[in-house]
């Protein structure tokens, strides 16, 4: 195996009494796209949440190139290298784009991004820039806050659901760019409620139901009808317990 | 009877008001934070130069040079150790907190001060007016705190806009997470709004302190006017706060004028109005809440 | 009793939904007997303890209230002295015209609860610190306003009429009583309120408003209940003020002390209990007893011990000892026996 850029080992996290994640593993190559599926209350937002710090574990590591960052805060995880953009994109609504940007410019460490770089990979934003954010369209809003994140130059890039709430349309127009980020170095993890987005974007894949993961392989190498069955809980002992 | 020169001291006294408010408009934009010992800290501030400016060698003129830099510094010390505390138990716990400092400032004051009044003396300084006819009398330190108060509301908004700092500030207003996600460490932010909150508190109680005579008990009025000129220019607004204050002023004045006793109950009444009739307030961007 | 198919993870036979754990019912005999004690004190001890037993019935019937608005409700009042104030010049008012101040105690009462209604319109424009606030001011703009009326006493008030031809001890026993009829009332009526379906309308409110506005409870209505029986309360506690002071004065009815005093008995005695304001308002006064003669100390020590518990100890006193145990005296909660022998029978069946 490859040394790992992000290395996410038996992390456990819980929501008050309520196990969220379960033994959670995950190990990721530099230049890889990892998609973890699974349906709604699986826990995958609060597995990248706690990945990114926004939540405590209770138990288990998460390091990235190699340093644990179990004690550092999600702005000290941002200057490691480790970016989220989250559900719902998170905009500052009463701040114009290019202000937006500049927030993501804060704890920004050295690399091929900056905002000039952003307009280019998005170039209908350089028109928009001074506008308040919160008057964009959703689509336009995720490319915002993709580009947030693209100017502190991470290494590794958390997406949470970036199709959520967008036309059809609008999820592929933002997911073509995951490509072109890959060409770059960048490493992504992606959490994504779309299969055929995951599929296509990933090249491997996880599933997780109840905070576990019950299904993990090659995106090209998986039966549809197993993902689906992984993804309920079908035929397996998870769907009926307490 | 003069309503002119009425009006004329509201503006002015509106400037005081200004300053008290603008700390109290700051912290609760900025985290939501509804400071009850806000008005007791700028008599503080006013014991505090009383105390401590006379060993300096300073003149009382120049007693926020002392005191700023010291509240400033306090300020951000009690955010991030006090109140990021109470504000992780939430709203509830802070306005609690805020009151139980509220109660221990107030009476620690009494204890050590006794109920007798001080004041900042500046000498012949307040007695310095310009009296363009017989009716109006504009006195030289109500037209400077009026412009101190212009400044700082004006650098305030500048800084939240046009500076990096500021910027920051704004986007953890608005979503302390994902400020977090860019990087941001907002309890560091949180320490600097409140620094600068507590040094305009201290500008406003030494304005205070040099204009009239304050008490340990003083800290009530001061909170509740901050308060009424934030809710009658509007929530949310600086400049509101701007207004709001110059027009609680001048309500004042009119009720002085009506009858000496009138004088704060006018601007109850005007707030009560606001509250009734518009409670947006007069600029306000954002609900009450 | 076997089960198939898709299991039914939990059965409801033999479950019971009730609204008091066991402990409960053994306390019920000693409360009455407690009660039976009280109301027997005058004729047990002396005028001076009768008058601070009166002031602890004042203290606890304000304290039940701010529980009620602050606890339940949700709402952070530090203006609850302008009912106490309203309450009683009520009492003065309606004693200038010839009525028994005792038979004013509960007029005083009405009369300000129907103010509150009002005064609840225009305050409910804000919520949080600034709804706080915005009590203040009503309380202060009702000290201005009643300060500047001379018929009243101006603002050095003015004796309470129909009472100097009670003898002394008449004056005593009449005092005592009323101050525990209200306090037994402020008590009990929370008890009845929480007990209520607005008490359920509160907790959901409280855990979540917009949810419990879309199972069809009506927020502001509940929240305006609360308030208006919260100045019922406050305003019978400034009655009782009227009368046992023999004068009302504009700036100790309308005093922010009080709202300090009563937060700070909730605070430590344990804020959403029904004894948390009970047991601070006895607390209090041991303290206060027992430190009245260091001055402003004493509000010094409250305001810090208010501030530590807000922070680390947030449920007070009592509320911490309702965690460890199931105690409740005054149970407002639901229990559900039974549960466990459902599942034990099932498994065995």
């Amino acid at each position: 195996m490859t040394s790992s850029l992000l290395s996410v080992r038996d992390l456990t996290v819980h929501h008050g009494q309520l196990c969220a994640v379960r033994d959670f593993s995950l190990d990721v190559a530099e230049g890889e796209v990892v998609a973890i599926i699974g349906a709604n209350g699986a826990g995958k937002s609060t597995l990248l949440r706690t990945m990114a710090g926004l939540h405590s574990q209770t138990s288990g590591s998460i390091a990235l190139g190699g340093k644990d960052l179990g004690k550092l805060r999600p702005d000290q995880r941002l200057a490691e290298g480790l970016a989220l953009v989250p559900e719902g994109r998170r905009l500052f609504p009463s701040l114009t784009v290019e202000e937006n940007l500049r927030v993501g410019t804060h704890r920004a460490r050295s690399g091929p991004f900056d905002i000039e770089k952003v307009y280019e990979t998005f170039p209908w934003m350089l028109e928009r820039r001074r506008q308040p954010a919160a008057l964009l369209s959703g689509g336009e809003q995720q490319a915002v806050a993709v580009g947030r994140a693209l100017v502190a130059n991470p290494r590794v890039l958390l997406f949470d659901e970036l199709s959520l709430g967008l036309s059809p349309i609008a999820a592929k127009t933002i997911y073509s760019i995951l490509p072109k980020l890959v060409d770059g170095g960048m490493t992504i993890v992606i959490v994504e409620q779309d299969l055929g987005l995951a599929l296509q974007a990933a090249s491997r894949v996880q599933c997780l139901l109840e905070g576990r993961v019950v299904l993990e392989g090659e995106a090209s190498g998986l039966d549809r009808v197993a993902i689906e069955a992984a993804y309920f809980g079908v035929g397996t002992r998870a769907g009926t317990s307490l | 009877m003069s309503w002119v020169n009425a009006i004329v001291q509201g503006i002015l006294i509106g400037g005081f008001y200004a300053l008290f408010a603008c700390g109290l408009s700051l912290l609760f934009g900025v985290m939501g934070v509804i400071n009850l010992a806000h008005g007791d800290l700028a008599v503080i501030a006013g014991y505090v130069a009383v105390v401590l400016v006379p060993s300096t060698h300073l003149s009382m003129v120049w007693s926020f040079v002392v005191v700023v830099p010291i509240f400033a510094v306090g300020g951000y010390i009690l955010q991030r150790t006090l109140l990021q505390k109470a504000l992780d138990q939430g709203a509830f716990t802070t306005l609690l907190v805020t009151f139980g400092l509220s109660v221990i400032t107030e009476n620690a004051l009494l204890e050590n001060f006794t109920s007798n009044g001080q004041s900042i003396n500046i000498g012949n300084l307040i007695a310095d007016s310009w009296n363009p006819n017989s009716t109006v009398s504009i006195a030289f330190i109500n037209v400077v705190v009026l412009g101190v108060a212009v400044v700082v509301i004006l650098g305030l908004h500048l800084f939240l806009t046009r500076t990096p700092t500021g910027r920051l500030i704004r986007a953890v207003a608005d979503d302390k997470e994902a400020a977090q996600l860019s990087g941001a460490n907002f309890r560091h932010l949180f320490g600097i709004a409140t620094a600068i909150a507590m040094a305009t508190v201290a500008l406003a109680g030494i304005a205070s302190g040099m204009q009239t005579e304050f008490f340990p008990t003083s800290g009530t009025a001061n909170l509740l006017f901050a308060f009424e000129a934030v809710v009658i220019g509007g929530i949310g607004s600086l400049r509101g706060t701007l207004l709001g204050a110059i027009l609680l002023g001048v309500a004042q004045e009119i009720g002085a004028q009506i009858n000496p006793s009138y004088q704060i109950l006018a601007g109850h009444l005007l707030f009560l109005a606001i509250l009734a009739l518009r409670p947006q307030g007069l600029l306000g961007v954002r609900e009450a809440i | 009793m076997s089960v198939q198919a898709a299991p039914a993870p939990f059965s409801l036979e033999g479950v019971r939904v009730k609204r008091s754990a066991r402990p409960t019912a053994w306390l019920l005999v000693p409360g009455a007997a407690l009660l039976a004690v009280l109301a027997a004190m005058p004729s047990l001890v002396s005028t001076a303890n009768t008058d601070l037993l009166v002031n602890v019935f004042i203290l606890l019937t304000v304290s039940a209230m701010w529980n009620l608005l602050a606890g339940y409700a949700g709402m952070i009042s530090i203006g609850q002295q302008a009912f106490i104030g309203l309450g009683a010049y009520s009492v003065l008012v309606i004693a200038m015209g010839h009525v028994s101040p005792f038979a004013a105690i509960p007029l005083a009462m009405l009369v300000c609860g129907a103010l509150a209604i009002p005064i609840s319109y225009v305050v409910f424009r804000l919520r949080g610190g600034y709804f706080a606030i915005a009590t203040w001011v009503v309380a202060e703009t009702a000290r201005l306003i009643i300060s500047s009326i001379q018929s009243l006493g101006g603002g050095t008030g003015k004796k309470v009429q129909g009472l100097s031809g009670l003898s002394p001890k008449a004056f005593t026993y009449d005092t005592y009583w009323a101050a525990l009829v209200v306090a037994v009332l402020a008590v009990g009526g929370s008890y009845l309120v929480l007990r209520s379906r607005l008490g359920l309308q509160l907790s959901a409110m409280r855990d979540n408003e917009i949810g419990a506005r879309s199972a069809g409870v009506r927020v502001d209505r509940a929240r305006r209940i609360v308030f208006v029986v919260a100045a019922l309360g406050c305003a019978g506690a400034g009655a009782l003020l009227a009368v046992s002071q023999l004068q009302v004065q504009p700036t100790s009815v309308f005093s922010v002390q009080w709202s300090a005093e009563m937060i700070f008995a909730c605070l430590i005695g344990g804020l959403g209990t029904l004894e948390g304001p009970l047991v601070g308002t006895v607390i209090f006064f041991v303290l206060q007893q027992n430190l009245s003669s260091h001055g402003a100390w004493y509000l010094i020590i409250f305001g810090s011990a208010a501030v530590v518990i807000a922070i680390w100890l947030p449920r007070g006193l009592w509320g911490s000892v309702v965690q460890r145990t199931r105690l409740e005296v005054l149970p407002v909660g639901y229990h559900i026996r039974g549960a466990k022998q459902a599942a034990r029978g099932k498994a065995s069946g």
